[in-house]
Order: structure tokens, then sequence, then C-alpha cells
């Protein structure tokens, strides 16, 4: 039973393949697959925007959408259909070609990460040999189609909240892609279903994660500062600075062009959680070794709302960062920690069994941690706040 | 050779002339994505996964961005009404096809003493890597220092105007900012 629930999905497709001819079944296979994972990423954007706009509301000390349906739970259907119905504005200046291919590319380059996320045992699409390239390569065609946005609309809004994204982006994408290679590292593959099955042993009950490992704790917190830069969520949404930008980069859009965006945004939340969860917290695995009877979706899907959830808490909390101390911030205090993270992860791998290699990783990783904290912290200068008018 | 190789050469080729062809730099500039883009193409097709991935890694999330952040960001991204063809393009073309004849060549010539294999070889990442730490280590180590120098070299010119004054009023600067320094004091 255990087993059947499991591979639900995975029974589901072939038991639909099983009706049509031999030669139609790769093909129509993969489109079964596209389809859900079009189809399913959208509902559960649905769904976040509620449940953001209910939870920023409650800790902002307000009620949020309330009006459509009990407790506003239809809210994304009303935007929906409101997005759809709405003008779709092009400004006259604006270029009109790469106006409308910038939401198509960023909405094409979002999905087509999800290809290769194992979302289960066995639910994957493609099983890829170079599947983390495969992703970053996508997540790096995104900056592309931001830039096409705020250039193409001719607004200086929208061009400058682009040229922020893309600075933040690039900044922040090298921090990304260092605190995944120490995983690789370790697995020694780039396939993202081997590095979930190497996570896949449990000793007393307790799984083999990879953030439960000194090195693995470091890479998990520089991912998830580098993640949220990356996806342009707060504390790091400067591009969309509503006090400077108005909208930032989708100023100019409207109707159902500005819903892509959006969907884009979120969708990337997703897919950068779902790498997360992936690379760090073990995919589609039960956290403890009794917990394996409950399906490995349930796992992969569940870990990806906790995150949203932290994603939205962040939101709530966290105050805007200025340009400035965002870079400073990748580049003197992240990118530093992720180099000598990969130092790190060689010395575990290259000191053997023992509790010795525990005690040198994290005593290596708190000391940078702290001298480096301390280090940036020295050239401030707190004194009274001084403001200066623009004349 | 078959109907996709076509249809991605045609995306790569139109892309390329496109970059050529049009007026507005930003657009050259994406259409220059799209031929890099139909290169990783035809890498994929032929089952070179990380040279594909890479390039486009590299090239469009990264090549690309520098050269329209550069078109941006320099005096003269207004397009002139006669657009940006330079007064040279003849002995441009000229040269571009004298390389690509002797390269065309060159890739002819070596054709048949290549071994005629039947089957591809089915090349992982796992052994790009293996052969990049092993055998050519030498190579990658002396293609990073030069990367470096390049990324120094780059930093050096771009801090070189910033810190010209702060220079000439206190310390000596480092050598490399000698002339900087020379013109603004």
């Amino acid at each position: 039973m255990t087993e059947r629930l499991d591979q639900i999905f995975v029974v589901l497709k072939h038991w639909l393949l099983g009706y049509l001819p031999e030669s139609w079944q790769t093909p129509v296979g993969v489109v079964i697959s596209v389809v859900c994972i079009i189809g399913l990423y959208p509902a559960l954007f649905a769904i976040t925007t509620v449940l953001e706009r209910k939870g920023v509301g409650r800790m902002q000390n307000r009620l949020g959408p309330n009006r459509v349906g009990p407790y506003g739970i239809l809210q994304p259907m009303a935007d929906g259909i409101k997005s759809l119905t709405k003008e779709d504005i092009v400004p006259t200046s604006a270029d009109a070609v790469v106006h409308f291919l910038a939401p198509v590319i960023l909405v094409v380059t979002v999905f087509m990460g999800f290809a290769v996320l194992p979302m289960g045992r066995n639910m994957v699409l493609v099983d890829m040999d170079a599947g983390l390239l495969f992703y970053f390569a996508m997540g790096a065609s995104t900056e592309l189609s931001v830039f096409m946005a705020g250039w193409s609309s001719r607004n200086k809004y929208s061009l400058l909240g682009a040229m922020r994204a893309v600075a933040q982006m690039i900044s922040y994408e090298v921090a990304l892609l260092l605190s995944s290679v120490v995983i690789v590292m370790m697995t020694g593959s780039l396939s993202l279903v081997k590095i979930v099955e190497a996570q896949n042993h449990y000793s007393y009950g307790f799984p083999h994660w990879f953030i439960f490992t000194p090195w693995g704790l470091a890479a998990f917190i520089m991912y998830a500062i580098a993640g949220t830069a990356e996806t342009n969520r707060s504390p790091f949404d400067l591009p969309e600075g509503e006090s400077e930008l108005v909208a930032g980069y989708h100023t100019e859009y409207s109707g159902f062009k500005f819903a892509l965006f959006f969907l884009g945004e979120y969708v990337a939340m997703f897919s950068i959680s779902g790498l997360g969860s992936t690379l760090f917290l073990g995919g589609w695995m039960a956290p403890f070794s009794g917990l394996q009877f409950i399906p490995s979706w349930i796992w992969f899907f569940g870990k990806l709302f906790v995150s949203m959830c932290v994603f939205i808490w962040l939101r709530g909390t966290l105050p805007r960062l200025r340009q400035d101390q965002l870079m400073n911030f990748a580049w003197k205090f992240v990118l530093p920690m992720c180099l000598l993270n990969l130092f790190v992860a060689g010395l575990w791998r290259f000191m053997g069994e023992g509790w010795l290699r525990w005690l040198v990783c994290s005593a290596i990783l708190i000391l940078a941690y702290v001298s480096l904290g301390r280090e940036g912290m020295r050239r401030q200068k707190f004194g009274p706040r001084s403001y200066r008018y623009a004349e | 050779m078959d109907f996709v190789f076509y249809l991605i050469s045609a995306f790569a080729v139109g892309g390329a002339l496109a970059a050529v062809l049009l007026k507005n730099l930003v657009h050259a500039a994406l259409a220059l994505t799209i031929a890099f883009f139909g290169l990783a193409l035809l890498f994929l097709r032929l089952d070179a996964q990380f040279a594909g991935f890479a390039q486009i890694l590299v090239y469009v999330g990264a090549v690309a961005i520098l050269v329209v952040f550069a078109i941006l960001l320099t005096k003269g991204s207004e397009v002139p009404k006669e657009g940006v063809f330079s007064k040279s393009w003849f002995a441009g073309l000229a040269i571009s096809a004298g390389v690509f004849a002797v390269l065309a060549w060159a890739v002819l010539q070596a054709a048949p003493s290549l071994p005629n294999e039947t089957a591809a070889p089915a090349v992982t990442v796992n052994d790009i890597g293996n052969a990049l730490m092993s055998r050519y280590v030498l190579p990658l180590e002396i293609i990073a220092v030069l990367l470096t120098a390049a990324l120094l070299g780059a930093v050096i010119v771009a801090m070189h105007e910033k810190a010209g004054p702060k220079q000439s009023a206190g310390a000596p600067g480092p050598s490399l900012l000698g002339t900087g320094e020379r013109r603004n004091s």
C-alpha cells in the first residue's frame, strides 16, 4: 500500500501510456509530465499568493484579502480573471518585439529548471548527467529576460530596475554556484537524482542530509542567501523597490504580461527552494527513518512549502538592503565564505571518519564567520544619522 | 545530417546574421545571444552536454549580459540615424571570409585522418572532470592564472580614475597607478 501510494503518479502515467501504441509512448509520456509540471506550479503559485498576502497581513497587523470566498481563499481566481481581462498596454516608444518576448522568455526559462528536479522517488522528467549544470544554465538565462524587459520599456525606472536586478543576479549567482559546488565535490556527480541518493541513508533513525555537516550547513546558509537574492525577494528586492522605482523592470507591463512576471518570480522561488531541498535537505527523503511510509512526493512538496513560508516570513520581517550593502555583502562576505567552504569540504573528505574532522571543519568555519563579520562591522561608523536633502 | 541539425543551424546562422545586420546595438547584442544559444543547441545535438550547458551558462548568462551592460554604460548607445555600419565593412568581410576559409580548409583536411568510429563515444561529465583534474591539470591551472591576471587588470583599470585623487593626496600608491597619479596632480 505504502509503495503504491508512493509511486501513484508513476503508476498512473504508465497506466495511461498502456493504451497507446509502442512508438507513441515516449513522446506522449514526456508531454504528460510537462503538462503536469506546467499545471501544478501555477496552482501552487495561486495558493502561495493568498498565503503570502494573509501571512504578511498578519505580520503587519491587518487582515489581508478577505472578500472573495471564505477567508479570501478565492482571491487568486479574481486576480487571474482581472489580469486576463485587463487591457494590455504597450508604451508607444517601447520596443514592441523585445517588450513582448521578455515575459515569455522569463517564464520559459524558469519552468525549464523543473525538468531536472526529482520531485519524488522516480519522479523526474529527465535524469540528466549534467542536471545541476542545466539548472544553472537556465537560471542564468533569466537575467537576460529581465534586462530585455527593463530596456525595451523605454522608461528610466524600468531600466534602473533592470540594471539593479542584473547586477544583483550576477553577483549572487557566483555565490549560488560556489555553494552548490561543495555538494558536487562530495557526491561526485552533477545529476540531481544521484545527489538525492547520496543522502538516502539513515543512522539511528536520522538521515544523512548534507545540511547536517559543518560544510553543508555553511553552504546551505550561503545558498539560502544567494537564492533569496537571485529571486529578487525581500530583503534583496531593490530591483523592485517601490519607494524608488515604481515597480522596477516590470513597471510598463500590464494585464497578463504583468501576471507572467509575477508568475515567473514565484515559480523561480519554487524552483530555487526545490533545488535547495534537493541539494541540502535530502530532496524527497523523509526526515526520520520511521516516517518513510509517507509518500516521497509529500516530503518534497512539504519542504517546498516550508521554504516558501520562510520566504514570506523574511519578507514580513526584514528591511530592504541598500545597494552598496548588497554588493559588499555579496563580494566581501558571501563569496569568501563560499571559497573557504570549498577548502573545508576538501579537508572533510580527506580527514577520514571520526570526530576530529567535525571539530576542525566547524572551528575553521566559525572562526572565518566571526572574523569576517567583525572585520566587516569594524569599518562601519555608527553615529547620529545625517540627512542630505535634495536641493 | 537531419532535419533538426538544419533547423538548429538556421537558428544559429540567422542569429549571427541578425547580429551583424541589425541597426540597433542592443538588438544586435540580443541577436548574438540567439547565435550563442544555437551553438549550445548544436553541442547538445552532438551529445556534448557539458559543452552545451557551459556554453549557455557562460555565453548567454555572462558574456551577453556583459555586452549589453557595456553598450548601455558607454556613451553613444544612442543609435545614429544612418546605422552603425563602419566604413571599413568590406575589409572586415574579406578578413572574416579569409579566416573562415582557412578554418574550413583545415577541418575538411583533418576529417579523413580522424579515426572512423561507428559508435559515438559516451563521454560523461565525470570523465571530463577526471581529465581536467589529472591529464590536463596544467593547462587548466595556466588558464586560471591567466584569468586571475585579467581579473586584476580589469579591477585596476576600473579603479584608475576613482582612486586617482585620493592617491595623490595621501600615501604614494602602487607603481601600477603611477600614470594616473601624475595626470591628476
